[in-house]
């Protein structure tokens, strides 16, 4: 069985871009559409979800032999509300601004999929090593989907790109891009866009076979 | 799971669950102590940040001199106790209040800013300083056009209440956000009660006019010369 799982270096790549969390497994949509009108909230949030993630991910790891199959969920929710507390905490300490825009998402964080899945999926089941990896390229995943969402909706919507003026003045701000509606059309297109570029690269394999 | 679980059953079982519960516990509360005076500091400084924005002609360096050199703290008969800041123009003339309050909202706590004028009679402007409400809905409370701007120019004798259709211009009425009667609730409830307690108190202490008075020692209680 453990023979048949992915190694760290397969775990660590498959969470970038085959196994993105948020272009392939559709997870995480909460953040995803919430907090992408810019790059800036959109990066903390990546950030604090990553520590919790991977922080999460070495804790049931370390303690997966110890674990109940009927309790494990439990187990998964406590470890994972604690570092989202720790990481909420942190964030009103030392980036006060940013907690109050972020608000509610970053306690948010303990319902966010990609996490509680990434326990039940890699780290309950294998050593640290490839938790850690797992957890690093998940996290690597989702930032790079929130900062590729982000950078599309601040750029079209404000003329900036972390804060920094891109667009030209007379730029008409498509002020609908950092509104709800820009979020669903950003990730709508993205999606698309991921979907298309996968199959194409899935056609050029069966060919070259 | 055939068998009868029996008490040394259930802890075979929950064991870990326990104490993990323990030590998470422990972690935060670690945490918790480590970092409640940067938190607090950052709500302070924001709270500076606005008092200009809640009391017309109050001026926010003066202000900041003045709390920062005698901090006021109001009680009632009761024994509860809090601080107010002192609101001054720039030549220290007192002009109004700014009172902290929270309370239980429908998601979490909620912090407000109530800002009142010199003789504490009307709130001159109210502002959310934490809330963690449904995003899209309650969070609305935090929004000067829709909600807050409505504070400004009522009594601080009446108890506000909350309506869902248009309120009676110049009545105690606070139109509730749409969607969220009950966090707009909790604000008021959060303003009533606390202006309840303290306006007396902070009355009482503008009567004796002037500037942040000087020697009254902070402390619970000992607030009553």
């Amino acid at each position: 069985m453990a023979s048949q799982d992915p190694t760290a270096v397969e775990r660590f790549i498959n969470g970038i871009l085959p196994e993105n969390p948020v272009y392939r497994q559709l997870l995480g949509m909460c953040p995803t559409l919430a907090v992408t009108g810019a790059v800036k909230p959109a990066m903390t949030m990546a950030a604090a979800t990553a520590f919790v993630l991977i922080s999460a991910n070495v804790m049931i790891s370390l303690i997966r032999g110890l674990l109940k199959p009927h309790l494990r969920i439990l187990v998964f929710t406590l470890t994972i509300a604690t570092f989202v507390t720790i990481a909420d905490r942190f964030l009103a300490a030392y980036m006060y601004q940013m907690s109050k825009q972020l608000g509610p998402y970053v306690p948010l964080i303990i319902v966010n999929c990609v996490i509680i899945s990434r326990c039940e999926i890699c780290s309950s089941k294998q050593r640290v090593g490839v938790a850690i990896a797992d957890g690093v390229g998940m996290s690597l995943g989702f930032a790079l989907a929130l900062g590729s969402i982000a950078t599309v909706r601040e750029i079209l919507g404000s003329g900036t790109w972390f804060g920094l003026p891109v667009m030209p003045e007379s730029w008409p701000k498509w002020g609908i891009m950092v509104l709800p509606p820009g979020a669903f059309l950003t990730l709508g297109l993205l999606l698309g866009a991921a979907e298309w570029i996968g199959r194409k690269r899935a056609e050029k394999a069966k060919q070259n076979r | 799971m055939d068998e009868q679980p029996t008490r040394k059953g259930y802890i075979g079982q929950a064991w870990l669950v326990i104490l993990l519960s323990l030590v998470y516990g422990g972690a935060l509360a670690g945490v918790e102590t480590a970092l409640r005076e940067t938190i607090a500091e950052n709500k302070r400084r924001e709270t500076y940040d606005r008092i200009p924005v809640l009391v017309p002609g109050a001026d926010g360096d003066k202000t900041r001199e003045v709390n920062q050199a005698d901090e006021v703290i109001v009680a009632d008969a009761d024994g509860n106790w809090q601080r107010v800041y002192l609101a001054v123009a720039a030549d220290g003339a007192p002009a109004g209040w700014v009172l902290p309050a929270g309370g239980q909202g429908f998601a979490d706590r909620i912090d407000v800013l109530i800002g009142l004028d010199a003789q504490a009679s009307t709130i001159t402007g109210l502002y959310v300083l934490d809330q963690k409400e449904t995003p899209g809905l309650g969070n609305f409370i935090t929004s000067e056009a829709l909600f807050t701007n409505q504070f400004a120019g009522k009594s601080a004798d009446d108890p506000l209440t909350v309506v869902t259709t248009d309120p009676i211009s110049g009545s105690h009425q606070i139109k509730a956000i749409t969607g969220a009667t009950i966090s707009s609730e909790s604000v008021c409830r959060i303003v009533n009660r606390t202006l309840a307690t303290f306006k007396q108190p902070i009355r009482r202490r503008a009567l004796q006019g002037g500037k942040a008075t000087a020697q009254a020692p902070p402390g619970p209680g000992k607030d009553t010369q």
